[in-house]
């Protein structure tokens, strides 16, 4: 057991998280959590539906925002799926998906300011690149011999749309529909930087601590995560798009100067402003990189590594909750409802939650994100269990879960968890902005400080991390000869 | 679809002809931010009668963003923090301070410790402070980071993530009460008059958090307006509107900043500010 390369690589990444757990910070400071939670939890149950006046308009918002964001990403990413093959387009799309939403908005936020289209771009254009990669990937799985037999002269929309598109529609529906609740997530989330969605009005209402209208809002949030099958239909969907974006709101108007100030001069670094030259313009580097990136790069990936393996063994032992092999009716039922509570919850969302109930440290962080991939990766680990075929003789109980269904769905564990890595780490720079000194606190600092050409140096270093992590992933998930199969990825 | 994308882009990007003579102004979200929109809806409603012209409130999210709302003449006039003005008007050439409250001109910080501390009130910075928790308020804050910032560097002539084991951002100054009332934080800086606000709300328990000292006086928070707004509004606009905020004297309307009224101000008033953001790198 011990010499097969699984082992030993899970081994290393355990061992690896435990040595980071020593750097990390993870004490609760709060001179009472549970007295908050108590508080958060009777919010959930006596929501005050009242409270909150503007709940009508928080939804119709988060809605709109999701819906022209996913939508114009998932156009545009269908066509640049279709150049996949270019380098210069699958750079493009690798580089745009490094980089949070957050940031993007926070990005558009200093030239258009509180605009709708702020929000709109900042959702459309990461998706925009992972919708281009996924397409591309479902691309490629089709089977190319129909448009092999194609008569000579066929037009190439023609072609495509009977070959490959008509094979891989249901593919794509199905990956486009399940990026539309995560659109639904990140509309919420973007509130916090000042959207009219969901989370802005969340993180008024707990800023005062008026638990009632937390608990109104969260328990909206999940009806309509929850139902999403029910009220978006395909034939329905042309509808929504077309009414979406007369929701957004008018927002302030955009002053076009901004955005020609933004590129020529916000984002050129204060010395070269300023005539320092080079030699002024490296100082100022070294000191950003010395003062504010390595910690934050530090931090990040301190963070990361807890998060990812703690994730993992949350998936491992939370997959049977949902699996035909350990449960019944009633208990799958159950822990259906637990997997999609944990997993419909965006990581900034209850990152935010957990920090006002257990005061800052890298703890609130860790569990933020475990619990959220840790609920996915559990979901589709279930689902996998369960086309498992055991022996009418198979053993039960823990004996089953030990030498029956866990080596089974074991490689496709370590393929969903190492295509989470980019992800966790995505969301861990991101955190920063709650006050925990990841990558994501200094771009706010610099944001704060309006200083642009700071936070995008910041942001660019981000999504290079990103980036190497992801090539890291797909090394081992080679190396390891972890098949991954698109369609279940989440 | 595409025909509805198509759409979408154009509904975005029409540029909204009703509100071109709108006067627009907000307000750094330095305390409750549930009640931003009422606060300043009533102040927003008194604006439109004095000037007459339409006068709109927009709420934001961080000091920052109204500091880019500004500069980006996506609001004309807003009432900013002290170093929030002066940020504002080093980005855009031309404006001016236009009025501070009464208090403004004399403004405190409050350095507040969680009773199991064991600090005293009025005792003053100590070295028993080294090694406690201790939370700013917003990144942006005059009297919520910068001026605390730079007291606390000059008591122990260190920054102070060196002084104490965590130093934290709340966000805002009643989340800087809260968090040290509830012990999240053994110590706190905020702005003296959210915190008699609060303590006279009876939000705080007076009994948990006690003030250990207060800094010497500062000018703070003020009305900063843009300087083409007189190209765009008329000739005498910014004049007009200072006059509009120097005659604001109904208590409810003063209540909501909180402050006893008006008085002028100018760019010079907060030229200590200015050298205390250059002195802590804050401003380049």
């Amino acid at each position: 057991m011990w010499q097969s390369a699984t082992v030993r690589t899970s081994l290393g990444f355990i061992a690896l998280a435990i040595v980071c757990a020593f750097f990390a910070d993870f004490q609760i400071s709060t001179h009472d959590p549970w007295q908050e939670l108590g508080r958060l939890m009777m919010g959930l149950v006596i929501p005050d539906f009242l409270a909150v006046d503007f709940l009508g308009e928080a939804l119709l918002r988060t809605l709109a925002f999701a819906f022209v964001g996913v939508g114009l990403g998932a156009f545009v990413g269908l066509l640049l799926a279709l150049a996949f093959h270019s380098t210069w387009v699958r750079t493009g799309c690798a580089f745009v998906r490094a980089i949070h939403e957050l940031f993007w908005a926070l990005i558009f936020l200093q030239f258009f300011g509180l605009h709708p289209l702020t929000g709109v771009l900042a959702i459309a254009i990461p998706y925009a690149g992972i919708f281009a990669k996924v397409y591309a990937e479902i691309f490629d799985e089709t089977d190319p011999q129909p448009s092999r037999v194609l008569p000579q002269g066929s037009g190439r929309a023609a072609g495509l749309a009977f070959t490959r598109l008509s094979q891989a529609w249901p593919h794509l529906v199905n990956y486009t529909s399940y990026r539309l609740e995560c659109g639904l997530r990140s509309s919420a989330v973007l509130g916090f930087v000042g959207m009219p969605t969901l989370g802005y009005y969340l993180e008024s209402a707990f800023a005062q601590g008026l638990y009632g209208s937390v608990g109104a809002l969260l328990i909206l949030f999940y009806v309509l995560i929850a139902t999403l099958r029910l009220w978006v239909r395909p034939r329905l969907l042309p509808f929504y798009l077309l009414a979406a974006p007369f929701l957004l709101g008018s927002g302030l108007p955009i002053v076009w100067s901004n955005v020609s100030r933004f590129f020529t001069q916000d984002i050129v670094p204060a010395p070269l402003r300023n005539g320092e030259g080079i030699g002024g313009f490296g100082a100022w580097l070294l000191d950003l990189l010395a003062t504010q990136a390595l910690p934050g790069i530090w931090n990040t990936l301190l963070l990361t590594q807890i998060a990812l393996v703690i994730t993992g063994a949350l998936a491992m032992v939370l997959f049977p909750l949902i699996s035909r092999h350990f449960t019944g009716r009633v208990g799958g039922t159950l822990g259906h409802i637990t997997l999609v509570v944990m997993r419909s919850t965006p990581e900034y969302l209850l990152a935010f939650i957990l920090l006002q109930l257990w005061g800052p440290s890298m703890l609130p962080a860790v569990v933020a994100l475990a619990l959220h991939n840790g609920g996915i990766i559990a979901h589709l680990l279930g689902q996998r269990s369960n086309q498992l075929t055991l022996r009418q003789d198979a053993p039960h109980g823990l004996d089953r879960y030990v030498y029956e269904v866990t080596p089974r769905v074991y490689g496709p564990f370590l393929a969903l968890l190492f295509y989470r890595w980019e992800i966790i780490m995505r969301e861990t720079a991101i955190l920063g902005i709650l006050g925990i000194a990841t990558l994501g606190f200094y771009v706010d600092s610099a944001i704060q400080e309006i200083r642009f050409d700071r936070a995008l140096v910041l942001i660019l270093i981000t999504a290079l991390l990103n980036i190497g992590v992801d090539v890291l992933a797909r090394r081992l998930r080679a190396r390891l000869r972890l098949r991954h199969n698109v369609n279940c990825e989440p | 679809m595409i025909r509805g994308l198509m759409l979408a882009l154009a509904v975005l990007l029409a540029p909204s002809l009703a509100s071109a003579e709108t006067f627009v102004f907000t307000a750094i979200p330095d305390e409750d931010e549930t009640r931003l929109q009422q606060r300043f809806q009533k102040v927003a409603d008194y604006l439109s009668e004095e000037l007459e012209v339409d006068v709109h409130f927009v709420p934001v999210k961080s000091y920052a963003a109204a500091v880019t709302a500004f500069r980006n003449n996506q609001v004309q006039l807003a009432w900013f923090g002290g170093f929030s003005g002066v940020q504002a008007r080093e980005h855009v050439p031309g404006s001016r301070a236009l009025a501070q409250g009464v208090e403004d001109a004399e403004f405190v910080t409050y350095f507040i410790a969680h009773e199991s501390t064991g600090l005293k009130a009025g005792e003053g910075f100590s070295d028993a402070m080294r090694g406690m928790t201790f939370t700013f308020g917003s990144k942006g804050s005059t009297s919520g980071r910068l001026m605390p910032e730079y007291y606390l560097r000059e008591h122990f002539g260190e920054p102070p993530e060196d002084t104490f084991s965590r130093v934290g951002f709340s966000g805002n100054h009643s989340r800087t009460a809260s968090l040290v009332a509830s012990g999240a934080y053994q110590l706190g800086a905020l702005n003296y008059t959210v915190w008699e606000n609060e303590v006279a709300a009876g939000n705080i328990d007076t009994d948990q958090v006690t003030v250990v000292w207060e800094t010497p006086q500062y000018p703070d928070y003020q009305w900063t307006i843009r300087g083409d707004v007189d190209e765009r509004f008329g000739d005498g606009f910014a004049d007009r509107v200072q006059q509009a905020l120097l005659d604001m004297n109904d208590p409810e309307l003063l209540a909501s900043f909180p402050r006893s009224g008006f008085i002028p101000a100018s760019n010079e008033d907060y030229a200590v500010i200015r050298e205390v953001g250059q002195e802590l790198g804050l401003l380049d």
